[in-house]
């Protein structure tokens, strides 16, 4: 197979494993903050075009930037979180370059005193925890988007996005494998989502990956030329765009060329990646310090009193929950795959002190409703005052299972109390014996084949048999009686069959 | 008349704002075909109904400022809601704000009446008004010659009486020059005192909006209505007494004034050099003492500082000006980086051309060492020098310019010496201090001379208080003849 440049790719393959892959992120993270970073613009997502904005955010002549306190908290949350250095005075600086979704023709970003530097984040790599280290994280606003419009040839702007705040968090290249790039993200997405400072979600633009790439023969300890890779829009995406990458620069350097130092843009349809800029083509920014916005001084005061709002994060909440609840670690996983999700089973189990059985009720009941409603589970619509009622229903003999699931369903999204919607509806658990013997009786004598198919050794007529009688109950029934007893009637059967 | 006295005669009746009005467009009908010190004028009838309305407002107490009902004009580059805000540049001919700067409603509160725009360098770039996209300013007291600038129409329009008050801004000289050239006084208060909220930016860390007028105490009136602090910019400092007509004070004893000079000497026109010691001379009768201090620069370092730092903030300030949301866009273009440079080539004229390139230049990563940041360490270099003369001395003198009465016609053989006349304006600007430029007497063909005290930075109590004196001393001759 031909590649790009008339390479031989197929060669290259059994090359790769001579080669070591060493990546680099730049993350940019989009937060959650109420209004714009340097305006009081709403920062509402999928709103009509152009409606969020003023002078400041457009680049009106005259207007200045005032900077949002809470994007700086949120920002050394994250720096916290992610075990950096809080620069105690930190500044901005602007970005020059010249771009129609850029109003001002500068980003304001900061380049010389970022507020985060340093800090690292372990994740499991494939031979134990590893440290990621971070270079720096600092703040700067979005552009606006860009809308292009084939038939018109134009193109046209929405400023709502412009001045969204953001924060870019750069990495060492300690990255190895696209493997450890999905857990270093995995991570990252986790401990910002606990944080509650973005919803991180790179589909929707909230969580922005560029990769940068190089390769090298393993033992070489100097850094191969890397490439930088934009366009990521999925997981996917990421590593299929790694694997690629990886490929075309051995193939290169197999074939005796040098790889560019450029920008490439990756196409997830094509599945390959083309050159946007070459390092002759690179943008000098004219970087100089932002003089409409003063220094930002950093007391450790305010540090500390951010660190405290620091939330368990996922890494502890999974060995907590194995030594406090015996749970396993594919569940302990599971249940805190979002914090509202970890959240809702330790309140839960506060109320009803049965973790294995909150566990999987969230982990099968929950997460099967949410998929069919189309919701994940950052959306609990329920509290866990309510849930502890109905597995305390559940417990108590009130509700069987199947029943308990139908009343899950109808208090989802509301707030109706599970013990008055069971009886307001009838549905507590038909456990009188003679009534359900009566029942039996009935089934069974209107289901004479299958008794005899099971006195014949058919032992599945009884699951029939069971099932009857439970939609005779409307499945109020406790269905470990009628099990009983629909056996106990048939064993009759076949005494006197005998 | 002083803008105080127009005040008073319309507060006791003497006056309606309306007769006010109805006299100003009269003599700006009369006199500013030639001056060409306005850009743009409001709609008389619009004016005269507002007239009214702030009549209303002064008859029922409503409005109770020394100012109310008095007319002012303002810079170009100042933003106006619903009025052309043009900076005297092609790229915003036709722009219209749909914002009022921060100064503009401090100057609609205190019931001030905006008759026009005035005049300036292009995008506040220059020093002669003649960098205007549209039209040069003349001279009132002779209409061969510059009126300075880049505030040049707001000092003719005062100068010539058509208004008895204006706004200009001052980034290097900006107010103070053509204050000087046109025998108006001209003040730059200290960095932060006035909003630049609204204010079209030219080198953000030296901008400032500042009052113009015929005398010291309209002055000094007029700062007390434009300095607040404004939440929308991020440099405004809060300062909580900005009474500054209590200042008004003749009383300069005690005072000590330093004289200030550069390092090496700087060829001085000699009707300057004269005003220069005969102010001192009369401050020292006055019972002030006057010592001459020397800073360790020369002037050329000063100026250097300024330009490297000035002409990089704008380059960047003026990225805006792209074609591609508002103002100017070239027509006829095949691709977006033809339209960018269509747009920037077309709409600015060659000063502003001429400081994006030096600024752009300086701001290059290859540059920005060398320049760019050498610029800044010297910035703060001067304002330590500075600072420390404060504990010598409570007031600076100084030349406003080096010369005076600059022809329309003379054409400057290097640009450099159109940056050279600004050597003792900069300082202000670079050290964010307060300074005020006094008219003292004229030169040998008649044109006025100013001259300049600075002072530390928020005691514009002092500085008022000194400049008060000297004027109120001064003697006849040495008025500019308005």
């Amino acid at each position: 197979m031909i590649g790009e440049n008339n390479i031989d790719c197929n060669n290259a393959n059994c090359k790769m494993l001579e080669y070591e892959t060493v990546i680099g992120l730049e993350v940019h993270i989009e937060l959650a903050t109420n209004t714009k970073i340097f305006c009081g613009c709403s920062t509402t997502f999928g709103e009509e075009e152009n409606v969020n904005i003023c002078p400041v955010c457009t680049g009106m002549p005259g207007s200045l930037p005032v900077l949002n306190k809470k994007v700086v908290e949120y920002a050394i949350a994250v720096g916290l979180a992610l075990h950096g250095n809080i620069t105690p005075i930190t500044r901005f600086d602007r970005k020059n370059y010249f771009y129609p979704d850029n109003p001002q023709g500068y980003q304001i970003s900061q380049l010389y005193f970022p507020i985060v530097t340093g800090g690292f984040l372990t994740i499991q790599g494939e031979d134990g925890n590893k440290n990621i280290r971070i270079h720096e994280l600092h703040m700067e606003e979005d552009a606006g988007k860009l809308i292009h419009d084939e038939k018109e040839n134009s193109s046209y702007i929405d400023f709502n996005r412009s001045g969204v705040p953001l924060i870019e968090i750069v990495t060492e290249p300690d990255l190895r494998s696209a493997g450890e790039v999905m857990e270093f993200l995995e991570t990252l997405k986790s401990r910002i989502q606990y944080l509650g400072v973005s919803d991180c979600k790179l589909q929707e633009g909230s969580m922005r990956v560029d990769v940068n790439l190089s390769v090298r023969k393993k033992g070489d300890t100097k850094l191969g030329t890397r490439t930088e890779m934009k366009n990521l829009n999925s997981f996917r995406g990421i590593q299929r765009a790694i694997a690629e990458e990886t490929k075309r620069q051995i193939a290169l350097l197999e074939a005796g060329k040098v790889v560019e130092r450029e920008t490439r843009r990756w196409d997830d349809t094509k599945g390959t990646s083309y050159s946007m800029r070459s390092k002759e083509d690179a943008m000098d920014y004219r970087y100089f310090p932002e003089p409409d916005l003063p220094p930002v001084i950093i007391s450790n005061d305010w540090i500390e009193k951010i660190k405290k709002k620091e939330p368990e994060f996922r890494e502890e909440k999974i060995i907590r929950y194995q030594s406090q609840y015996g749970l396993s670690e594919y569940d302990s996983r599971l249940l805190t795959e979002t914090k509202e999700m970890a959240a809702c089973f330790e309140e839960t189990i506060v109320h009803f002190n049965q973790p294995k059985e909150v566990a999987n009720w969230l982990m099968v009941e929950t997460l099967s409703l949410l998929k069919e409603k189309g919701l994940d589970s950052t959306k609990l619509l329920f509290s866990p005052e309510q849930l502890a009622s109905l597995l305390t229903m559940i417990y108590n003999k009130v509700i069987n299972r199947t029943v308990a699931k139908e009343v899950f369903e109808a208090i989802f999204g509301t707030d109706l109390c599970p013990v008055e919607y069971v009886a307001a509806h009838n549905l507590s658990m038909i456990q009188d014996e003679e009534r359900i013997i009566q029942i039996v009786e009935q089934v069974i004598g209107e289901n004479e084949q299958s008794v005899q198919d099971y006195i014949a050794g058919k032992k599945r007529a009884m699951g029939f048999l069971v099932g009857q009688v439970m939609k005779a109950t409307k499945g109020k029934a406790d269905p470990q009686k009628v099990n009983e007893l629909v056996q106990v009637c048939l064993e009759g059967f076949i005494k006197s069959e005998v | 008349m002083t803008a105080l006295e127009l005040g008073k005669k319309i507060k006791n009746g003497e006056l309606t704002v309306r007769q006010v009005v109805e006299q100003t467009y009269e003599k700006i009908a009369m006199l500013d075909k030639e001056l060409q010190s306005f850009l743009s004028l409001r709609e008389k009838e619009e004016v005269l109904l507002e007239a009214d309305e702030i009549q209303e407002k002064i008859n029922s107490k409503q409005l109770i400022h020394s100012l109310a009902g008095v007319p002012i004009a303002m810079k170009d580059n100042i933003c106006t809601k619903g009025i052309t805000t043009t900076c005297a540049s092609k790229m915003l001919e036709h722009f219209i704000p749909m914002y009022d700067a921060t100064v503009i409603d401090n100057i609609k509160k205190a019931g001030m009446i905006i008759i026009g725009k005035t005049n300036m360098d292009e995008f506040a770039m220059g020093s002669t008004t003649k960098h205007s996209a549209f039209q040069i300013t003349k001279n009132p007291n002779n209409t061969e010659f510059c009126v300075g600038g880049s505030s040049g129409g707001s000092a003719a329009a005062v100068a010539s009486q058509m208004v008895p008050l204006s706004l200009g801004s001052d980034t290097g000289g900006s107010i103070r020059q053509p204050s000087a050239f046109c025998g108006i006084v001209g003040m730059k208060a200290s960095y932060g005192l006035v909003s630049r909220n609204g204010l079209i930016a030219y080198a953000s860390s030296m901008d400032q909006i500042g009052p113009m007028a015929t005398n010291v105490s309209d002055c000094a009136a007029l700062l007390e209505v434009i300095a607040s602090y404004d939440s929308y910019d991020s440099t405004s400092v809060k300062v909580t007494d900005t009474q500054y007509t209590k200042s008004l004070i003749n009383d300069a004893k005690g005072m000590k004034i330093g004289l200030l000079q550069y390092k090496q000497d700087n060829p001085l026109d000699e009707s300057i050099q004269c005003a220069i010691n005969q102010a001192k001379e009369n401050l020292k009768n006055l019972g002030a003492t006057v010592t001459t201090v020397t800073i360790p620069f020369t002037a050329k370092q000063v100026l250097s500082v300024y330009y490297v730092l000035a002409c990089a903030e704008a380059s960047s300030n003026l990225e805006r000006y792209d074609g591609v949301a508002y103002g100017f866009r070239s027509d006829k273009d095949s691709n977006l980086s033809e339209m960018y440079r269509k747009t920037r080539t077309q709409g600015f004229g060659s000063e502003v051309k001429r400081r994006i390139m030096l600024g752009s230049f300086v701001l290059s990563a290859s540059q920005y060492e060398h320049y760019y940041k050498k610029a800044l360490r010297i910035r703060e270099y001067i304002c330590s020098e500075v600072s420390r003369l404060w504990n010598d001395y409570d007031v600076l003198l100084l030349p406003t310019t080096s010369v005076s009465g600059v022809p329309i016609k003379e054409k400057m053989v290097h640009t450099t010496k159109e940056y050279e006349m600004d050597c003792y304006t900069v300082l202000a600007n670079l050290t964010k201090l307060p300074a005020i430029s006094i008219p003292y007497g004229k030169d040998e063909n008649g044109l006025p001379i100013g001259i300049q005290l600075m002072g530390n930075y928020l005691q514009e109590h002092t500085l008022f208080q000194v400049a008060y004196t000297l004027e109120k001393n001064m003697e006849k001759e040495k008025r500019s003849g308005i």
